[in-house]
Protein backbone atom coordinates (compact mmCIF):
# COMPACT_ATOMS: atom_id res chain seq x y z
CA UNK A 1 0.00 0.00 0.00
CA UNK A 2 1.33 3.43 -0.88
CA UNK A 3 2.37 5.87 1.81
CA UNK A 4 0.80 9.30 1.82
CA UNK A 5 2.82 12.47 2.33
CA UNK A 6 1.49 16.00 2.46
CA UNK A 7 3.27 18.42 0.13
CA UNK A 8 3.29 22.03 1.23
CA UNK A 9 3.91 25.08 -0.95
CA UNK A 10 3.51 27.53 1.94
CA UNK A 11 6.77 29.43 1.39
CA UNK A 12 5.43 31.31 -1.66
CA UNK A 13 1.86 32.00 -0.51
CA UNK A 14 0.54 35.54 -0.65
CA UNK A 15 -2.28 37.30 1.21
CA UNK A 16 -4.67 35.72 -1.33
CA UNK A 17 -3.63 32.26 -0.15
CA UNK A 18 -2.34 31.49 -3.64
CA UNK A 19 1.21 30.90 -4.80
CA UNK A 20 2.56 34.17 -6.22
CA UNK A 21 4.48 32.36 -9.00
CA UNK A 22 1.28 30.78 -10.30
CA UNK A 23 -0.53 34.11 -10.00
CA UNK A 24 2.28 35.77 -12.00
CA UNK A 25 2.08 33.05 -14.68
CA UNK A 26 -1.68 33.58 -15.12
CA UNK A 27 -1.17 37.37 -15.31
CA UNK A 28 1.54 36.78 -17.94
CA UNK A 29 -0.77 34.47 -19.94
CA UNK A 30 -3.52 37.10 -19.73
CA UNK A 31 -1.11 39.63 -21.25
CA UNK A 32 -0.08 37.10 -23.92
CA UNK A 33 -3.76 36.96 -24.97
CA UNK A 34 -3.40 40.63 -25.90
CA UNK A 35 -0.25 39.99 -27.96
CA UNK A 36 -1.79 37.14 -29.94
CA UNK A 37 -5.14 38.96 -30.08
CA UNK A 38 -3.40 41.85 -31.83
CA UNK A 39 -1.54 39.54 -34.24
CA UNK A 40 -4.68 37.53 -35.12
CA UNK A 41 -6.62 40.80 -35.57
CA UNK A 42 -3.92 42.06 -37.94
CA UNK A 43 -4.16 38.86 -39.98
CA UNK A 44 -7.97 39.01 -40.16
CA UNK A 45 -7.88 42.64 -41.25
CA UNK A 46 -5.20 42.10 -43.91
CA UNK A 47 -5.87 38.59 -45.18
CA UNK A 48 -7.62 39.63 -48.38
CA UNK A 49 -5.37 42.60 -49.11
CA UNK A 50 -2.56 43.18 -51.58
CA UNK A 51 -1.60 41.58 -54.85
CA UNK A 52 0.06 38.25 -55.62
CA UNK A 53 -0.14 34.95 -53.76
CA UNK A 54 -2.23 35.05 -50.59
CA UNK A 55 -1.76 32.63 -47.67
CA UNK A 56 -5.15 30.92 -48.22
CA UNK A 57 -4.12 30.05 -51.81
CA UNK A 58 -1.25 27.84 -50.63
CA UNK A 59 -2.54 26.15 -47.47
CA UNK A 60 -2.17 22.37 -47.23
CA UNK A 61 -5.04 21.60 -44.83
CA UNK A 62 -4.41 17.83 -44.39
CA UNK A 63 -0.76 18.55 -43.53
CA UNK A 64 -1.61 21.35 -41.06
CA UNK A 65 -4.37 19.18 -39.53
CA UNK A 66 -1.76 16.54 -38.63
CA UNK A 67 0.48 19.27 -37.13
CA UNK A 68 -2.47 20.55 -35.09
CA UNK A 69 -3.21 17.03 -33.86
CA UNK A 70 0.45 16.62 -32.80
CA UNK A 71 0.36 19.86 -30.78
CA UNK A 72 -3.01 18.93 -29.25
CA UNK A 73 -1.64 15.57 -28.10
CA UNK A 74 1.43 17.30 -26.63
CA UNK A 75 -0.99 19.00 -24.21
CA UNK A 76 -2.13 15.54 -23.09
CA UNK A 77 1.45 14.32 -22.50
CA UNK A 78 2.20 17.56 -20.61
CA UNK A 79 -0.73 17.16 -18.22
CA UNK A 80 0.15 13.46 -17.76
CA UNK A 81 3.71 14.52 -16.79
CA UNK A 82 2.34 16.82 -14.08
CA UNK A 83 -0.14 14.20 -12.89
CA UNK A 84 2.64 11.57 -12.66
CA UNK A 85 4.90 13.92 -10.68
CA UNK A 86 2.14 14.89 -8.25
CA UNK A 87 1.55 11.18 -7.59
CA UNK A 88 5.27 10.63 -6.96
CA UNK A 89 6.23 8.90 -10.23
CA UNK A 90 9.32 10.93 -11.19
CA UNK A 91 10.55 8.60 -13.93
CA UNK A 92 7.11 8.57 -15.61
CA UNK A 93 7.09 12.36 -15.40
CA UNK A 94 10.45 12.52 -17.24
CA UNK A 95 9.12 10.21 -19.97
CA UNK A 96 6.01 12.36 -20.50
CA UNK A 97 8.04 15.60 -20.44
CA UNK A 98 10.41 14.18 -23.08
CA UNK A 99 7.42 13.04 -25.17
CA UNK A 100 5.94 16.56 -24.95
CA UNK A 101 9.24 18.11 -26.07
CA UNK A 102 9.50 15.64 -28.97
CA UNK A 103 5.94 16.39 -30.10
CA UNK A 104 6.84 20.09 -29.94
CA UNK A 105 9.94 19.45 -32.07
CA UNK A 106 7.74 17.56 -34.58
CA UNK A 107 5.36 20.52 -34.75
CA UNK A 108 8.18 23.04 -35.25
CA UNK A 109 9.85 20.87 -37.91
CA UNK A 110 6.49 20.74 -39.69
CA UNK A 111 6.19 24.52 -39.52
CA UNK A 112 9.70 25.01 -40.95
CA UNK A 113 8.81 22.65 -43.83
CA UNK A 114 5.49 24.47 -44.37
CA UNK A 115 7.18 27.90 -44.45
CA UNK A 116 9.77 26.60 -46.95
CA UNK A 117 7.01 25.23 -49.21
CA UNK A 118 5.08 28.50 -49.00
CA UNK A 119 8.17 30.55 -49.95
CA UNK A 120 8.70 28.28 -52.98
CA UNK A 121 5.08 28.98 -53.97
CA UNK A 122 5.72 32.74 -53.93
CA UNK A 123 4.49 33.61 -50.43
CA UNK A 124 7.18 35.58 -48.60
CA UNK A 125 7.28 37.88 -45.59
CA UNK A 126 7.22 40.99 -47.80
CA UNK A 127 5.03 39.72 -50.69
CA UNK A 128 1.86 41.52 -49.53
CA UNK A 129 0.16 42.66 -46.27
CA UNK A 130 -1.68 39.32 -45.96
CA UNK A 131 1.50 37.22 -46.16
CA UNK A 132 3.33 39.57 -43.76
CA UNK A 133 0.52 39.21 -41.20
CA UNK A 134 0.50 35.42 -41.69
CA UNK A 135 4.27 34.96 -41.21
CA UNK A 136 4.44 37.33 -38.22
CA UNK A 137 1.54 35.57 -36.48
CA UNK A 138 2.65 31.98 -37.10
CA UNK A 139 6.32 32.93 -36.61
CA UNK A 140 5.58 34.41 -33.17
CA UNK A 141 3.65 31.27 -32.27
CA UNK A 142 6.54 29.07 -33.48
CA UNK A 143 8.97 31.11 -31.35
CA UNK A 144 6.75 30.49 -28.31
CA UNK A 145 6.70 26.74 -29.05
CA UNK A 146 10.50 26.74 -29.37
CA UNK A 147 10.86 28.50 -25.99
CA UNK A 148 8.47 25.93 -24.54
CA UNK A 149 10.62 23.07 -25.87
CA UNK A 150 13.71 24.63 -24.24
CA UNK A 151 11.84 24.89 -20.92
CA UNK A 152 10.63 21.28 -21.19
CA UNK A 153 14.12 19.95 -21.89
CA UNK A 154 15.44 22.03 -18.96
CA UNK A 155 12.83 20.36 -16.73
CA UNK A 156 13.98 16.93 -17.92
CA UNK A 157 17.58 17.93 -17.09
CA UNK A 158 16.60 19.22 -13.62
CA UNK A 159 14.65 16.03 -13.00
CA UNK A 160 17.66 13.90 -13.94
CA UNK A 161 19.73 15.92 -11.45
CA UNK A 162 17.12 15.13 -8.82
CA UNK A 163 16.05 18.76 -8.46
CA UNK A 164 12.40 18.15 -9.36
CA UNK A 165 10.08 16.03 -7.28
CA UNK A 166 6.53 15.98 -5.94
CA UNK A 167 7.52 18.67 -3.42
CA UNK A 168 8.25 21.24 -6.13
CA UNK A 169 5.79 20.08 -8.80
CA UNK A 170 4.73 23.71 -9.22
CA UNK A 171 7.69 24.27 -11.57
CA UNK A 172 6.30 21.61 -13.92
CA UNK A 173 2.80 23.07 -13.50
CA UNK A 174 4.02 26.55 -14.52
CA UNK A 175 5.78 25.27 -17.65
CA UNK A 176 2.65 23.19 -18.30
CA UNK A 177 0.44 26.30 -18.17
CA UNK A 178 2.72 28.01 -20.71
CA UNK A 179 2.67 24.93 -22.95
CA UNK A 180 -1.14 24.59 -22.84
CA UNK A 181 -1.42 28.31 -23.63
CA UNK A 182 0.71 27.80 -26.75
CA UNK A 183 -1.68 24.96 -27.66
CA UNK A 184 -4.86 27.04 -27.22
CA UNK A 185 -3.36 29.84 -29.32
CA UNK A 186 -2.81 27.26 -32.08
CA UNK A 187 -6.42 26.04 -31.69
CA UNK A 188 -7.52 29.61 -32.54
CA UNK A 189 -4.95 30.04 -35.34
CA UNK A 190 -5.86 26.71 -36.96
CA UNK A 191 -9.56 27.60 -37.06
CA UNK A 192 -9.43 31.32 -37.79
CA UNK A 193 -6.40 31.43 -40.09
CA UNK A 194 -6.42 28.05 -41.85
CA UNK A 195 -10.00 26.72 -41.88
CA UNK A 196 -12.17 29.84 -41.87
CA UNK A 197 -13.42 30.66 -45.40
CA UNK A 198 -11.35 33.44 -46.99
CA UNK A 199 -13.09 36.62 -48.21
CA UNK A 200 -13.86 36.71 -51.96
CA UNK B 1 6.80 1.18 -4.80
CA UNK B 2 6.15 4.85 -5.53
CA UNK B 3 5.01 7.13 -2.76
CA UNK B 4 1.62 8.77 -3.24
CA UNK B 5 1.70 12.48 -2.48
CA UNK B 6 -1.46 14.31 -1.51
CA UNK B 7 -0.98 17.90 -2.70
CA UNK B 8 -2.30 20.48 -0.28
CA UNK B 9 -4.61 22.90 -2.11
CA UNK B 10 -4.89 26.65 -1.65
CA UNK B 11 -8.28 28.22 -0.76
CA UNK B 12 -10.85 27.83 -3.55
CA UNK B 13 -8.88 25.04 -5.25
CA UNK B 14 -10.07 21.45 -5.74
CA UNK B 15 -8.24 18.19 -6.46
CA UNK B 16 -7.09 17.76 -10.07
CA UNK B 17 -8.52 14.88 -12.13
CA UNK B 18 -6.62 11.65 -12.83
CA UNK B 19 -4.95 10.41 -16.05
CA UNK B 20 -8.11 8.60 -17.21
CA UNK B 21 -10.10 11.84 -17.36
CA UNK B 22 -7.26 13.62 -19.19
CA UNK B 23 -7.21 10.87 -21.82
CA UNK B 24 -11.01 11.14 -22.25
CA UNK B 25 -10.64 14.92 -22.81
CA UNK B 26 -7.84 14.30 -25.36
CA UNK B 27 -10.08 11.85 -27.27
CA UNK B 28 -12.86 14.48 -27.38
CA UNK B 29 -10.34 17.07 -28.62
CA UNK B 30 -9.15 14.71 -31.37
CA UNK B 31 -12.74 13.95 -32.45
CA UNK B 32 -13.71 17.65 -32.53
CA UNK B 33 -10.58 18.42 -34.62
CA UNK B 34 -11.54 15.64 -37.06
CA UNK B 35 -15.09 17.09 -37.32
CA UNK B 36 -13.61 20.56 -37.92
CA UNK B 37 -11.47 19.32 -40.81
CA UNK B 38 -14.40 17.26 -42.15
CA UNK B 39 -16.66 20.34 -42.08
CA UNK B 40 -14.00 22.29 -44.04
CA UNK B 41 -14.33 19.80 -46.92
CA UNK B 42 -18.16 19.74 -46.88
CA UNK B 43 -19.08 21.65 -50.04
CA UNK B 44 -22.78 21.67 -49.08
CA UNK B 45 -22.14 24.23 -46.31
CA UNK B 46 -22.40 27.95 -47.02
CA UNK B 47 -19.49 30.18 -45.92
CA UNK B 48 -21.55 31.60 -43.05
CA UNK B 49 -22.63 28.15 -41.82
CA UNK B 50 -19.07 26.82 -42.04
CA UNK B 51 -17.69 29.85 -40.16
CA UNK B 52 -20.31 29.43 -37.41
CA UNK B 53 -19.65 25.67 -37.03
CA UNK B 54 -15.88 26.20 -36.94
CA UNK B 55 -16.14 28.97 -34.33
CA UNK B 56 -18.34 26.82 -32.06
CA UNK B 57 -15.90 23.89 -32.28
CA UNK B 58 -12.94 26.20 -31.68
CA UNK B 59 -14.59 27.50 -28.48
CA UNK B 60 -15.30 23.90 -27.35
CA UNK B 61 -11.64 22.86 -27.85
CA UNK B 62 -10.32 26.06 -26.26
CA UNK B 63 -12.57 25.61 -23.22
CA UNK B 64 -11.69 21.93 -22.75
CA UNK B 65 -7.95 22.66 -22.71
CA UNK B 66 -8.29 25.70 -20.43
CA UNK B 67 -10.74 24.11 -17.98
CA UNK B 68 -9.23 20.61 -17.72
CA UNK B 69 -5.60 20.66 -18.86
CA UNK B 70 -4.88 24.12 -17.39
CA UNK B 71 -7.05 23.24 -14.37
CA UNK B 72 -9.06 26.49 -14.39
CA UNK B 73 -12.14 24.40 -13.52
CA UNK B 74 -10.43 23.23 -10.34
CA UNK B 75 -8.17 26.17 -9.40
CA UNK B 76 -8.87 29.52 -7.75
CA UNK B 77 -11.35 31.90 -9.39
CA UNK B 78 -8.70 34.62 -9.33
CA UNK B 79 -6.71 32.80 -12.04
CA UNK B 80 -9.89 32.56 -14.14
CA UNK B 81 -10.51 36.31 -13.75
CA UNK B 82 -6.94 37.18 -14.80
CA UNK B 83 -7.16 35.02 -17.91
CA UNK B 84 -10.69 36.06 -18.92
CA UNK B 85 -9.67 39.73 -18.57
CA UNK B 86 -6.87 39.07 -21.08
CA UNK B 87 -9.29 37.42 -23.52
CA UNK B 88 -11.83 40.26 -23.20
CA UNK B 89 -9.11 42.85 -23.83
CA UNK B 90 -7.89 40.84 -26.86
CA UNK B 91 -11.43 40.78 -28.29
CA UNK B 92 -11.70 44.52 -27.61
CA UNK B 93 -8.47 45.10 -29.59
CA UNK B 94 -9.98 43.28 -32.58
CA UNK B 95 -13.30 45.14 -32.28
CA UNK B 96 -11.55 48.53 -32.14
CA UNK B 97 -9.20 47.71 -35.04
CA UNK B 98 -12.09 46.38 -37.15
CA UNK B 99 -14.33 49.39 -36.39
CA UNK B 100 -11.48 51.78 -37.21
CA UNK B 101 -10.90 50.07 -40.55
CA UNK B 102 -14.61 50.29 -41.46
CA UNK B 103 -14.65 53.96 -40.38
CA UNK B 104 -11.55 54.75 -42.51
CA UNK B 105 -13.06 52.97 -45.55
CA UNK B 106 -16.27 55.04 -45.34
CA UNK B 107 -14.55 58.45 -44.98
Amino acid sequence: MADTAVVEHAEHYTATGLDNRKLAMWAFLGSECLLFGALISAYLLYRGRGIGTKPHNVYDIPYTSVSSFVLLMSSLTMVLALSALQRGYERKCRVWLTATAMLGVTFISGQVYEFTTFVHKGLSLTANPASSAFFVLTGFHGTHVTLGIIMLLSLVGLSLLGKIGPRNSLLVELVGLYWHFVDIVWIVIFTVVYLMPAPK
Amino acid sequence: MATEHAVEHAPGEHAHPGPGEYIRIAVILAVVTAIEVGAYYLSALSHQALAAILLVMMVVKFSLVVLWFMHLRFDSRLFRRLFVTGIILALAVYAIAFSTLIFVRHT
